[in-house]
């Protein structure tokens, strides 16, 4: 044992089953910012329009839901107005699906970086979910534009109490995204066909999720199972909020958050067993 | 008495090899369930594998600015010890105590986005070696003259040359304040003149201010004139540690055991073609022969074999060969004279390459080996050979040897 007082650290072969360093981590939190900056900017530079898909790719997916749907398929609506009731579906999945798909690759598309360098992993998937945070927030003001449109129009838009929950639905949403993405990277490394039923599993989760179709509109026997599905809740309540439209109910949020908060722990947890030594295994 | 700045305690780090899993998830949950109802330990169900040592026992205390030069063969531990110092991976056993922050450029210019200027890069970089913004805003400057690249700051990184992209690089880690430093063999990038200066700047991070370095390369010049002390690995353990000619000279002493090419774990490339071996021919007898002296025809005839390798790209066979203390002396190349190489796409074959009047003084030479096509590199064995050259007489019978310190190479003059 090293007997000076002035020792300041130590390098540990044996750890704790969370071994994570939040104290470190906010060391790095310039680090942080940078990395949502990074991602930002370099998403941008790479397109000919810019931030303009921010605002494209949700709008074309809502014709094509509306057109699908809607018209061929004839799902209800809740007779809601079909660019308002697909468009928060079509939001909040993407964040979700983006905070899955990203969280799940991370260590792969960072294995170059973590094999040269420390610093806390964590931080690392922490700037994903808030880079793409910005996109969600860019992508709900436009929301909250066509809203205001529809509203001079005539429509009435039934914004409750209940928006000041969208706080929490986008913490649940986040951290949701990010447990599973995070359980799907530290299984990954190990096995590799993992990755390949994960873009895969996120459609299939959207289709179990209400984002083409409101609650109330599946069948009776499916309800009970698409309302297991935690985005459901979120979606609903989210619905709800602003157009007064959908299935809001506490026990089912209350469900979806202690869900989500054990998801998250589980793979932060796996994260941290997974990412002292997976450079080993790459 | 100045205090200790990292205490290294019994350091060793095992890797498996042969299975690491089973690859699939239903069996490796089945095998650690079975292992956990009859109670056997973890280590019971590894050994199954094999288990591999590439650092055992590792002891050594550095006292604050000492900088400590890292030498050892190919496949010594060099690398592994570095990335445990720099907490990429965690030793098995172990522990390390240090004091001070520890910053570890294991590569230049890690984390540089192509997309972002350099002005962004240098922020990005700096945060990523741990850096805080208020000290990168207090260095930019600084780095910014250091690099040379001023007029091109706010232009994406991806217009730089390859230059000026690792003089931007190197500035950043240059000006990082942390208390101990790693240093990978990055210098082994640049022109001549760039090389000289990070050398210096490096001088001066350990002898003025005070910082602990630790160092790893293959020139024992820069060693020399770096450190202050030098570990020694061979195979994973620890050789010698203290004084650094010393550790030098042991080290160029057993420096001609080479592991056989079949045995060697650190090849680099994706294999599709392959170094089996290589025979020396002497060009005069056309005989195969281990005698090399100055001024001969040397023939060496490379023996490879190819699985599934594409025949459309152009095949590159390079070799390198560097002198005792690892300075790159030449590289003979195909790309560099312009040849083409028609390999097999299946199979075994050779390829002879004719060295006319070899120029080399006497002396040790390492041969680095270095296969690719298409930028796909197939296969890459630094120091794959050594060859001891003997002493003869370049320009014939008459003739006489070059003066000792007057150069490590003849060139083929004549007097008209």
């Amino acid at each position: 044992m090293l007997k000076t007082a002035k020792q300041d650290w130590v390098i540990k072969s044996k750890s704790n089953w969370l071994n994570i360093d939040f104290i470190s981590a906010w060391e790095y939190k310039d680090l942080f910012i940078l990395f949502i900056k990074r991602d930002f900017v370099a998403f941008y530079k790479q397109t000919i329009l810019g931030p303009l898909w921010f605002f494209l790719q949700p709008i074309i997916t809502m014709f094509v839901f509306a057109f699908v749907f809607g018209k061929i398929g004839n799902i209800s609506t809740n007779n809601l107005p079909k660019p308002l009731f697909y468009l928060p579906g079509i939001i909040c999945w993407n964040y979700f699906a983006e905070c899955i798909l990203k969280n799940s690759t991370v260590f792969r598309d960072n294995a170059n970086l973590f094999s040269k360098v420390y610093f806390p992993r964590i931080i690392l998937p922490m700037s994903i979910v808030f880079s793409s945070m910005v996109r969600f927030f860019i992508q709900q003001f436009l929301f909250v534009i066509i809203l205001i449109i529809y509203s001079f129009n005539g429509f009435k838009t039934h914004i409750n109490a209940t928006i000041l929950l969208l706080p929490v639905l986008l913490i649940l949403m986040a951290a949701l995204g990010q447990g599973i993405g995070l359980i799907i990277s530290s299984l990954t490394t190990k096995y590799r066909d993992l990755a390949l039923l994960v873009n895969f599993g996120v459609q299939l989760l959207m289709f179990s999720t209400t984002v083409a179709y409101p609650l109330s509109a599946a069948p009776q026997n499916f309800k009970f199972w698409i309302a297991l599905n935690p985005m459901t809740t979120i979606l609903e309540t989210f619905r709800y909020s602003f157009l007064g439209q959908g299935q809001f109910s506490v026990s089912a949020l209350i469900y979806t958050s202690i869900l989500t908060l054990v998801i998250f722990l589980l793979g932060i947890i796996l994260f941290s067993k997974v990412e002292k030594d997976f450079i080993d295994t790459i | 008495m100045k205090s200790t700045a990292l205490k290294v305690e019994n350091i060793s780090k095992s890797y498996l090899i042969g299975k690491i899993s089973s690859g699939t998830l239903s069996r490796d949950i089945e095998s650690k369930l079975t292992n956990w109802f009859s109670k056997k330990s973890d280590e019971v169900a590894l050994n199954k594998n094999e288990k591999v040592w590439s650092l055992k026992d590792i002891n050594f205390e550095l006292k604050q600015g000492e900088a400590l030069g890292i030498i050892g063969k190919n496949g010594a531990g060099k690398s592994t010890l570095l990335k445990i110092l720099s907490r990429v991976t965690t030793p098995t056993k172990g522990n390390i105590y240090g004091t001070g922050r520890i910053a570890s450029l294991l590569e230049v210019g890690t984390g540089f986005h192509p997309e972002l200027s350099g002005r962004e890069n240098i922020f990005l970089n700096g945060a990523i070696l741990g850096m805080k913004k208020h000290e990168i805003k207090k260095n930019f400057d600084e780095i910014v003259d250091f690099s040379g690249v001023e007029s091109y700051i706010d232009t994406p990184v991806k217009r730089y040359s390859s230059g000026m992209y690792v003089r931007l690089a190197f500035a950043v880690a240059a000006h990082l304040e942390s208390e101990i430093l790693i240093v990978d063999e990055v210098l082994a990038v640049g022109d001549a003149d760039f090389q000289k200066k990070c050398l210096g700047k490096m001088g001066s991070i350990s002898k003025g201010e005070g910082r602990t370095v630790l160092f790893v390369s293959h020139n024992m010049q820069s060693i020399q004139n770096l450190c202050t002390k030098a570990l020694l690995l061979n195979k994973g353990t620890m050789q010698g540690f203290g004084e650094v000619p010393k550790m030098i000279g042991e080290y160029l002493q057993n420096n001609d055991v080479l592991v056989p090419l079949n045995e060697r774990v650190d090849r680099k490339g994706d294999g599709k073609v392959k170094v089996l071996g290589i025979t020396f021919i002497d060009g005069l007898t056309l005989l195969p022969t281990n005698n090399f002296y100055v001024g001969m025809d040397l023939i060496i005839e490379v023996n490879l074999q190819s699985k599934k390798f594409n025949l459309n790209t152009n095949f590159e066979l390079s070799l390198g060969i560097s002198d005792q203390f690892g300075m790159r002396i030449s590289l003979v190349s195909n790309k560099i004279s312009g040849q083409k190489i028609s390999p097999l796409e299946n199979g075994i074959w050779s390829q002879k390459i004719k060295l006319k009047k070899l120029p080399l003084i006497m002396g040790k030479y390492s041969i680095t080996i270095f296969l690719a096509s298409g930028g796909n590199i197939h296969d890459w064995l630094t120091d794959a050979f050594i060859i001891h050259i003997e002493s003869d007489k370049y320009f014939g019978e008459l003739s006489y040897t070059l003066p000792i310190g007057q150069g490590s190479v003849y060139t083929d003059f004549q007097f008209i």
